[in-house]
C-alpha cells in the first residue's frame, strides 16, 4: 500500500505548479471559452452568407463568395490575424486587440464554414430547387425553406469538425495581443514565474480538451436528433 | 462597390508590408554601433581538476546561450555576427577560460526557455538579460549580477496624463508589455487586468504604441531606451524606473566553483576597463551613463 500511496503522492506534487494556480487557470478558460463562443456565432452566420453567395444566381456576388473563399482559405492564420492586429490600426481602424482576434478568427473560419455549408447545399438535389421555384418561391424563399433545412442534416458533422478545428486555433490569438486566454497561461507561469513546463502544459490542454470533448458531444447530440433515414 | 473588401486587404497588406520594412530597418542598428572591443583571453590558464572551468578550459570551446532578437543586449545581425552587452559580458568571461570570442557556440535563449536549457545541460551558461529572482534561483544558480537595469514606462511624446505606474490605475490607459517576461507580472499591481497587452515581442509593443492601439509600454529601461533613441522624437519615457531587475548570469543549479569563478571574472574586469568597454560599445550608444559593477552574489 505504502508505494502506491507514496507513487500518487508524487503524481498529485508534479501538479502543483497547476493545483497552485488554478484561478488563473479558471480565468483564462473562461476568457478563451469567450472568444470561441463569439468566433464561433460569427463565423457560421457569415460563412452561411458566403455560402449563399457561392450559389447565387447574381454573378458579382457569386465572384464575391469565391474570393473570399479563396483569400481565407489560402492564409496562414497566423498571416489573418496579423493582418487584423496590427494591418487595421495601420489605416486608422483602431479597437480591442479581443475584438481584432475574434475578427481574424472568423474572417479565416468563415470561410471553412462556408466550403461545408456549401457542400450541403450540393448535397441537396437539383430538383428540390427546381420544384420549389416552379411552385413560385423567390430564390430567399426557396434556399431558406427547402434547402436549406436539408442541406443542415448534412452539414452538421463537418461543421462540427470545423469549429472544433477554430477552438484549437483560437490558441494562437494569445500573441495577437489577446491576453489572459487559456495558452498565454504557460507563458505567465513558465517563463515569467519559472514554474515547470509540462505540468503547466498538461493543465492547458485539459482546459481545451474540456472544450472541444464537450463541443464534440453536444454536436453528437445534436447530429442525432437531425438525422434522417434516407 | 464590390471591390472594396480586396482594397482594403490590399491597402492592409501594403501598409504590414511597410511596417515589416520599418522594424528590419530598425533592427539592423539595434546592435550598437562602432568595432566591437577586444578582451583579454588568457593562455593555458590552470583551474582545479574536476571543476567546470577545466572541463570548458580543456574542451576550448564553450556553449553560451543569449538572446538573438534582443537590441543592445543580444542580437545575431543578418550576416551571423552576435552583438549587444550580454554577448561582450560573455566574451569577457570565455577570455578567462582561455577560450576565444570565435570559439563560442552561441545557443538562442528565449525567456521560456532558458531553465530548461541549463538544468538539460544544453548550454554551459546563460547570459539573456536574465533578471535573477527567487523562483528562478530553485531551478538555477546565478553569478552576477552585472547589470541593473529596471523597469519604466515609455509613451508617445504627446502623453501629459500618464507620469508613473501610480498614474495608470483608472486611467483606462493600456499597458504593452511581452508574455511571459517579468515585466508583466511586475506591472500587474499598478494595473486592472483588463488595461493589460500582451505580445511575443517588444517591437510589437512599439509598433502597437506608434499606431495608438496601446498607451503605455514597459519593460526594462534599457530595451525602452534603444526604441525612444530611434523614435525620432516620437516616444518618450515617464517617471523613474520602479523596479530592480538585477541581469545575472545563469548556470547549472550548485555550482559554486563557477559562480565564484564568473564573479572573479567580472570584478576584474570591472578593475581592467574592460567592461566599461563592453557597455560603451553596445547599450552605452544610447544610454547616458555607463553603469558601475553592482554588488555581486556570494554564490551561497
Amino acid at each position: 500500500m505504502q508505494p502506491v500511496i507514496s507513487f500518487l503522492g508524487a503524481v498529485v506534487g508534479y501538479f502543483d505548479p497547476v493545483i497552485d494556480n488554478i484561478g488563473l487557470f479558471a480565468d483564462a478558460f473562461l476568457h478563451t471559452l469567450e472568444i470561441v463562443v463569439y468566433a464561433a456565432v460569427g463565423s457560421l452566420a457569415l460563412g452561411t452568407v458566403v455560402a449563399a453567395f457561392r450559389v447565387s444566381p447574381v454573378s458579382p456576388l457569386r465572384w464575391v463568395g469565391t474570393s473570399w473563399v479563396t483569400v481565407f482559405r489560402n492564409c496562414p492564420l497566423t498571416v489573418v490575424l496579423f493582418f487584423c492586429a496590427f494591418g487595421l490600426p495601420e489605416i486608422g481602424i483602431n479597437g480591442a486587440y479581443f475584438w481584432f482576434g475574434v475578427t481574424g478568427l472568423v474572417l479565416y473560419t468563415s470561410a471553412f464554414v462556408s466550403e461545408a455549408v456549401r457542400s450541403g447545399i450540393n448535397s441537396v438535389s437539383a430538383g428540390q430547387a427546381e420544384a420549389a421555384r416552379a411552385i413560385g418561391l423567390t430564390f430567399r424563399q426557396s434556399m431558406g425553406q427547402v434547402v436549406f433545412p436539408q442541406a443542415f442534416r448534412t452539414v452538421v458533422p463537418p461543421l462540427g469538425s470545423v469549429i472544433i478545428a477554430m477552438i484549437k486555433n483560437s490558441a494562437i490569438v494569445g500573441a495577437f495581443g489577446v491576453g489572459n486566454e487559456l495558452f498565454s497561461v504557460h507563458a505567465t507561469l513558465v517563463s515569467a514565474r519559472g514554474l515547470a513546463l509540462i505540468p503547466v502544459l498538461l493543465g492547458v490542454a485539459a482546459g481545451y480538451l474540456i472544450i472541444t470533448l464537450t463541443g464534440g458531444a453536444l454536436l453528437g447530440v445534436l447530429e442525432r436528433k437531425v438525422a434522417i433515414a434516407r | 462597390m464590390r471591390w472594396n473588401p480586396m482594397l482594403r486587404v490590399g491597402a492592409a497588406v501594403f501598409a504590414v508590408g511597410l511596417v515589416a520594412a520599418a522594424c528590419g530597418q530598425q533592427e539592423s542598428l539595434g546592435g550598437g554601433g562602432g568595432q566591437a572591443p577586444e578582451y583579454e583571453v588568457v593562455q593555458d590558464p590552470r583551474f582545479a581538476p574536476g571543476t567546470t572551468m577545466a572541463e570548458l578550459s580543456e574542451a576550448g570551446t564553450i556553449r553560451i546561450g543569449t538572446k538573438f532578437d534582443q537590441p543592445l543586449f543580444g542580437l545575431r545581425n543578418l550576416d551571423g555576427q552576435m552583438r549587444g552587452f550580454d554577448v561582450e559580458i560573455a566574451k569577457i568571461i570565455s577570455g578567462q577560460l582561455g577560450i576565444a570570442p570565435e570559439d563560442i557556440e552561441w545557443v538562442q535563449s528565449p525567456s521560456a526557455q532558458r531553465e530548461d536549457l541549463i538544468e538539460r545541460g544544453e548550454v554551459d551558461m546563460v547570459v539573456a538579460t536574465y533578471t535573477i529572482n527567487d523562483e528562478r534561483a530553485q531551478r538555477v544558480s546565478f553569478a552576477g549580477p552585472y547589470y541593473q537595469a529596471g523597469q519604466i514606462l515609455m509613451v508617445r511624446s504627446d502623453n501629459q496624463e500618464i507620469t508613473g505606474p501610480d498614474s495608470l490605475r483608472g486611467s483606462g490607459a493600456r499597458v504593452c508589455t511581452v508574455t511571459g517576461s517579468t515585466p508583466s507580472e511586475n506591472i500587474r499591481p499598478f494595473i486592472e487586468e483588463s488595461q493589460l497587452v500582451l505580445f511575443q515581442q517588444y517591437s510589437q509593443c512599439r509598433d502597437a504604441l506608434g499606431t495608438d492601439q496601446v498607451d503605455v509600454v514597459t519593460t526594462d529601461n534599457v530595451i525602452l531606451l534603444g526604441y525612444v533613441a530611434n523614435s525620432e522624437g516620437q516616444f518618450k519615457l515617464v517617471g523613474d524606473t520602479f523596479t530592480e531587475e538585477p541581469y545575472g548570469v545563469g548556470i547549472p543549479k550548485g555550482d559554486v566553483q563557477f559562480c565564484l569563478f564568473i564573479n572573479q571574472a567580472l570584478t576584474e574586469a570591472a578593475g581592467t576597463g574592460a567592461y566599461q568597454r563592453a557597455w560603451e560599445a553596445t547599450a552605452g550608444t544610447v544610454a547616458e551613463e555607463t553603469p558601475e559593477l553592482p554588488e555581486l552574489n556570494s554564490c551561497r
